[in-house]
């Protein structure tokens, strides 16, 4: 490899420096009809599952074709998207919020052709590039975080489960029988770089052991106090060990205290956490974002673990898609998934669903607890 | 032929959903292939390596990649981050593997030309791989070492003028949904409000100052297409004041049968014909809409705006027009101490730009929580800590009963040394002369 140099000076890096000029204005990339429209559209329609039509003041009409992406997504794939909008849209798409691709274009026959050309592309392994759907009371494509493909705490992947969640709700994905929208989402820990905590279905990455602790490296890798004050519950403290026949300072972690949120690893890398048998995933269900009918709301635990099973996690994908199978048959038009357990009761939700309740499912993290607790003798037997 | 043989990987080939291991096999042969003949600048076959180091975290149920390393470009503290692989040995192509954040445009709409050049930086100095988009809304270009990482923050910057992204203790990349681009509930010009913040606010985005992480996001409506109130530090959502604007032709047309109701959402079950009175005035959260068989009535004063009726009967109900939105701070996902979602703060603002009523609210929450705020602690845990009056006092917004669910349930008032007559100093023995020991 021969070095191609950019321009840039090292032995000068203030030369020609340009900074803080942020991101790119948003209306440079309006495709004309959405730049002539600002501000102006009328209403819309879902014309099929993946397909809009917004409507303007004048008549101005946009079609809008929807796709499923992958997050993480290669060079190759961009520019294959890109060849697609050259020729059918002018040069112009976007992204949405959870990793859908969208097309644009202003005539219904062009839409009919650009939606069967999408339909049509698969990769060599058999699956679709450019699936079309993801709109109204369907399943819309998940979002998550990085996994093991590229981050340093997870408890499990992120990509590899979502390929299967989204396989098993795929004929979801590209229909609308669903009473409202469900939002599914995963995050590969409790971080939650992903919006898993308000998701119809959450996933969250979760790990059982507490962190191990390297004393050999605890003092020279780390600044213990920041370790011992990320513990949220005080588990952590700092404490002095024989290590190689000399006292040093370390870590001591009380382990009945931990609930292995990994957040003193994230501030030492000497207290590493992951383990593959401990590791796994829990599942939340029943929060949402949207103000609609009910107030926005948290996810609440209702599997506390299960295993990672790679490569297609058959227990998580099987649960998710039961969970959405007693939904779809039992709650009303408009009832999201969390509105439809409060309806019937929290109760109610477990022996439809069969799912087993545990001593896992009740809160005991700080205040908050309590007001989850039962102060009625309102239940359902 | 491929590098690593990865028999758990290639079962995720199979099924109908795109297949990201599909996709990085593509771009490891085209690498293989180089039909530009390009002269990689990191190692050519990298996305095997990715391929293979995954494959071995399929085998142990355990990541591989090592807690991140301060690399950067000169003069910022975040936009990058550093990723090494704990098997090196093994797979060398990846172990160092570092993350830049580029930032997208708001509402995330491209052309081709911006794509394709990004595409042709990354090509040449890095895996050739991304996340088109990050969670928090940057394109991610995953994987690159580190002496490309000023040659690619050059070429960004002068060649296709476009910034790094946030990561670490600062302004995070802000976000907004399309909002009025191509939406008809859109209260306000998302796109705008956060062009014109991220300008403003560079230097935060750019050079960490805070105790923690501080997020913008920006819906246009209460429906929240980009979850401002749940992520968000500083949650922008629009909303109206005055009247829900009804057609009642198109009204009796949705109850008629004549267009579908939902914008046709639900078209892939028969749920029957459609019930304006079980299905919207019923559902109205607060009970303002009457419906008498010929006429649509909307109580303005007790419309909580959650947008159902709109949803419902989008060609018939339209947003109000004296339009603004509301500010929610403090949202968070659970760590450290639970998560939160956000809490009111300014029930309305006019969002017109150059938004300095929005700045002069961030700025004052911005100042207090620099000085008050613990190492890593969201703005939202600062205000559970020091509670909420604390946060109406610095920004001097007046307490209105729109700050709560419902008043407090206890009687452990704080009350201000100046509200009480006579305040705090008292006459001891004037009150002994009053009263004996």
């Amino acid at each position: 490899m021969v070095f191609i140099s950019s321009g840039y000076n090292p032995e000068k890096p203030m030369e020609n420096r340009i900074t803080d000029i942020g991101p790119h204005k948003y209306d440079e990339y309006f495709p004309p009809v959405i730049k002539k429209n600002l501000g102006k559209w009328l209403y819309h329609e879902i014309l099929e599952p993946g397909v809009l039509m917004h409507v303007a003041e004048n008549g101005d009409k946009v079609y809008t074709v929807r796709v499923g992406g992958t997050r993480t997504m290669s060079i190759t794939h961009i520019r294959e998207l890109c060849d697609i909008a050259d020729q059918y849209c002018g040069g112009y798409l976007r992204w949405t919020t959870r990793n859908n691709v969208e097309f644009m274009v202003t005539d219904e026959a062009a839409m009919k052709k650009l939606r069967d050309e999408l339909n049509s592309r698969k990769f060599e392994g058999g699956s679709y590039k450019f699936p079309v759907g993801g709109t109204g009371a369907g399943i819309s494509n998940m979002v998550h975080t990085q996994g093991w493909v590229h981050c340093h705490t997870p408890a499990t992947d992120a990509s590899g489960p979502v390929k299967c969640v989204m396989d098993a709700v795929f004929d979801d994905f590209k229909n609308m029988r669903m009473p409202a929208p469900v939002r599914i989402a995963l995050a590969c820990c409790i971080n939650m770089c992903g919006a898993v905590h308000c998701s119809d279905i959450g996933l969250v990455g979760i790990h059982r052991k507490p962190p191990m602790i390297d004393h050999q490296w605890a003092d020279r890798l780390c600044e213990i106090p920041l370790a011992v004050a990320a513990c949220p519950t005080a588990a952590v403290r700092p404490t002095k060990v024989e290590y190689n026949g000399e006292k040093v300072n370390s870590i001591a972690v009380k382990q009945e205290r931990c609930m292995y949120c990994g957040n003193c690893y994230t501030m030492c890398p000497a207290l590493p956490i992951s383990d593959g048998e401990g590791d796994g995933i829990a599942i939340m269900v029943g929060g949402k974002v949207s103000n609609r009918i009910s107030m926005p709301k948290f996810s609440k635990v209702v599997v506390g673990y299960i295993p990672n099973e790679p490569p297609r996690w058959p227990t998580l994908t099987n649960t998710v898609k039961h969970i959405v199978e007693v939904y779809a048959a039992n709650a009303r038009k408009y009832e999201r998934l969390g509105d439809w357990a409060e309806r019937i009761g929290w109760e109610s939700f477990f022996k439809l669903t069969g799912l087993e309740f545990t001593h896992h499912l009740i809160d005991d993290f700080r205040d908050p607890a309590y007001y989850t607790w039962r102060q009625s003798t309102q239940f359902k037997f | 032929m491929a590098k690593h043989a990865t028999p758990q990987l290639d079962q995720l080939e199979s099924g109908p959903w795109p297949s990201f291991v599909s996709d990085m096999k593509q771009e490891a042969a085209m690498r293989a292939e180089n039909p530009k003949g390009l002269d990689y600048q990191i190692p050519q076959d990298c996305p095997d390596d990715l391929l293979g180091v995954l494959e071995l975290s399929y085998a142990e149920k355990e990541t591989h990649w090592k807690h991140g390393g301060i690399v950067g470009v000169f003069g910022y503290g975040g936009g990058v981050i550093g990723r090494y692989c704990d098997q090196p040995e093994q797979f060398p192509g990846v172990a160092h593997f570092h993350t830049m954040r580029v930032a997208q445009p708001s509402g995330k709409y491209y052309n081709t030309k911006f794509l394709r050049d990004l595409c042709d930086i990354w090509d040449l100095r890095g895996s050739g791989l991304t996340n088109m988009h990050g969670s928090t809304g940057d394109i991610v270009l995953l994987g690159t070492q580190t002496h490309q990482l000023e040659e690619i923050f050059f070429e960004l910057t002068h060649n296709m003028h476009v910034d790094l992204g946030g990561s670490g203790s600062n302004l995070r990349t802000p976000e907004a949904c399309l909002g009025q681009s191509r939406c008809e509930y859109a209260c306000y010009n998302t796109q705008d409000m956060c062009y014109q913040l991220t300008q403003d606010y560079q230097d935060e985005l750019h050079r960490p100052a805070f105790p923690y992480k501080f997020k913008f996001k920006f819906d246009g409506c209460p429906n929240g297409c980009v979850c401002a109130m749940a992520r968000s530090d500083f949650a922008v959502v629009g909303t109206w004041k005055d009247d829900i604007k009804i057609d009642q032709d198109k009204v009796k047309a949705y109850v008629g049968g004549a267009i579908k109701p939902n914008a046709g959402a639900h078209a892939g079950r028969d749920w029957g014909r459609f019930d304006i009175q079980a299905e919207m005035i019923d559902l109205c959260p607060s009970r303002c809409m009457k419906w008498d068989g010929a006429k649509l009535s909307i109580k303005t004063a007790d419309c909580v705006r959650c947008m159902h009726c709109i949803n419902t009967m989008p060609q018939a109900l339209r947003i109000g027009d004296e339009r603004g939105a509301s500010i929610l701070v403090g949202a968070k996902a659970p760590v450290v101490d639970g998560a939160q979602m956000g809490s009111l703060l300014m029930p309305f603002i006019s969002c017109e730009a150059p938004y300095d009523d929005v700045k002069e609210v961030i700025e004052k929450i911005w100042d207090w929580w620099m000085e008050e705020g613990k190492n890593r602690e969201r703005i939202g845990e600062t205000m559970k800590r020091l509670s909420f009056q604390k946060v109406l006092e610095v920004t001097k917004i007046p307490a209105t009963a729109c700050h709560v669910k419902e008043p407090r349930s206890n009687p452990y008032i704080f009350f201000k040394e100046e509200e009480v007559p006579g305040g705090w100093q008292r006459d001891l023995v004037a009150y002994r002369k009053r009263h004996q020991r």
